[in-house]
């Protein structure tokens, strides 16, 4: 996070550099910038970019698009410092200004993070009673405890609830997930919970069946209702969900 | 101790969370906010004697128990508790970005920050320090992010006000809307 001297000697009289130390090229030009006690409001460009590229070269990281990035914007500013200008030319606007800005907004951060990691560690020396289920955690779920007549049960179930099963034919028809929808829609207007039979009505095809619950499955991941069921094969109930606040 | 206080010991007791004021009011109804408050300094000042190993504290808007500093390591050391992993300097970038300029999107904590930080917000999304708290306007109507109450607490703040101002830093922020050309 600080870093204050990630560079370490080694043989070859190069450097060795812990790439983890870096957060991102914003990071890494902060670290150069303060090793040299360069200033930030008037960055001598051409000497930053130079050692911008032998940083990245030396740390292998001229193959992450961040760092490029970063390379080529460097060069771009060093190119624009070198274009001609009039003395008291009011138009010139410094090509460094929108580095510098990004600099110190980035700088900033950083001195917020010595903060938050100080008080995060802080917080640590503390502890408050353990194990204890955060507030919105949901009950776990029994252990699914199931044999094999459960299973014959249930899909006899099902299939009761589609009145003719027709193997041979193709339907023609799409699932009406939007009817199916509206149907729930309308539903939840009247009343706050109800069942999942309530909802396929008496239209019990197979089609009506996947429509809706795909429908619900839908309206449960907007929030605008949960389903719940208490065990296996149990009813499904279906209840309205408070609107969340939008801030 | 008053009856009161007493009361609202045995539930921060058993809560083991952060209680607020207003959720302690559900077991007195009638004492009234300020009863409940002068019964939180009451055992908090009880507890502040010097003669317990636990302390009374204001955190994530409410009030919870904790053990004192100075126990933390021999608590460690026997493997009673564990003190939860740190944040790594990403993280607490992203954190203290999103703290500052919430609601925000993940292309301006990128911006800010000068990578990519999708994988980072998720994170902290799972860890339940942040929370998607709106949809933003523009293009693709871009999820906007905010802290939430588990920030606090990780923090051991009472509540946002308690970050640093930002004057108090020695580089300013760019203010999050726009400068408007004088």
């Amino acid at each position: 996070m600080t870093t204050p001297v990630p560079v370490m000697g080694d043989a070859n009289g190069g450097f060795v550099v812990e790439l983890e130390q870096f957060s991102g090229p914003l990071d890494l030009l902060l670290h150069l910038i303060r090793e040299d006690e360069l200033d930030i409001t008037d960055l001598p460009i051409a000497k930053i970019a130079d050692q911008f590229l032998a940083a990245i070269g030396e740390l292998k990281l001229n193959q992450a698009a961040d760092y490029l990035e970063m390379a080529a914007r460097l060069l771009r500013i060093k190119a624009q410092m070198l274009l001609p200008r009039r003395a008291g030319d009011d138009e010139w606007e410094d090509p460094r200004a929108e580095l510098v800005r990004r600099l110190l907004e980035y700088q900033q951060i950083r001195e917020l993070v010595e903060w938050l990691g100080a008080a995060a560690a802080r917080r640590a020396e503390q502890f408050g009673r353990g194990f204890a289920p955060p507030p919105a955690a949901p009950a776990a779920a029994a252990p699914l405890v199931i044999d094999l007549n459960d299973v014959l049960g249930a899909a006899e179930r099902v299939i009761a609830l589609i009145p003719e099963p027709v193997l041979h034919r193709v339907v023609p028809r799409p699932l009406d997930v939007e009817g199916a929808t509206a149907r729930i829609e309308a539903l939840l207007a009247r009343r706050e919970a109800f069942g999942w039979l309530e909802v396929v009505g008496e239209r019990r095809t197979i089609v009506e069946v996947l429509s809706t619950f795909i429908a619900l499955l839908e309206l449960a991941k907007r929030g605008v209702l949960s389903v719940r069921q208490d065990g296996p094969f149990a009813p499904i109930q279906i209840r309205r969900e408070p609107p969340r606040p939008a801030a | 101790m008053s009856p009161l206080a007493q009361l609202l010991e045995a539930a921060l007791f058993a809560a083991a969370r952060p209680l607020s004021v207003e959720e302690l009011l559900a077991l007195e109804p009638e004492a009234g906010a300020a009863a409940v408050d002068a019964a939180l300094v009451e055992i908090r000042d009880t507890f502040a004697a010097g003669t317990h190993g636990i302390e009374l504290v204001e955190i994530g808007d409410g009030w919870q128990f904790l053990t004192r500093r100075d126990y933390a390591e021999a608590i460690e050391r026997a493997e009673f508790a564990v003190r939860p992993r740190r944040l790594s300097p990403a993280a607490l970038e992203t954190l203290a970005i999103i703290a500052y300029r919430q609601p925000v999107g993940r292309i301006e904590v990128d911006e800010i920050r000068g990578v990519d930080s999708g994988a980072v917000i998720d994170k902290l999304v799972e860890r339940g320090l942040v929370e998607i708290v709106t949809r933003g306007e523009g293009l693709g109507r871009p999820l906007l992010y905010g802290t939430t109450p588990q920030f606090l607490e990780t923090l051991g703040l009472k509540d946002l006000e308690e970050l640093p101002r930002l004057e108090e830093l020695s580089v300013a922020l760019r203010p999050p809307a726009p400068a408007e050309p004088e």
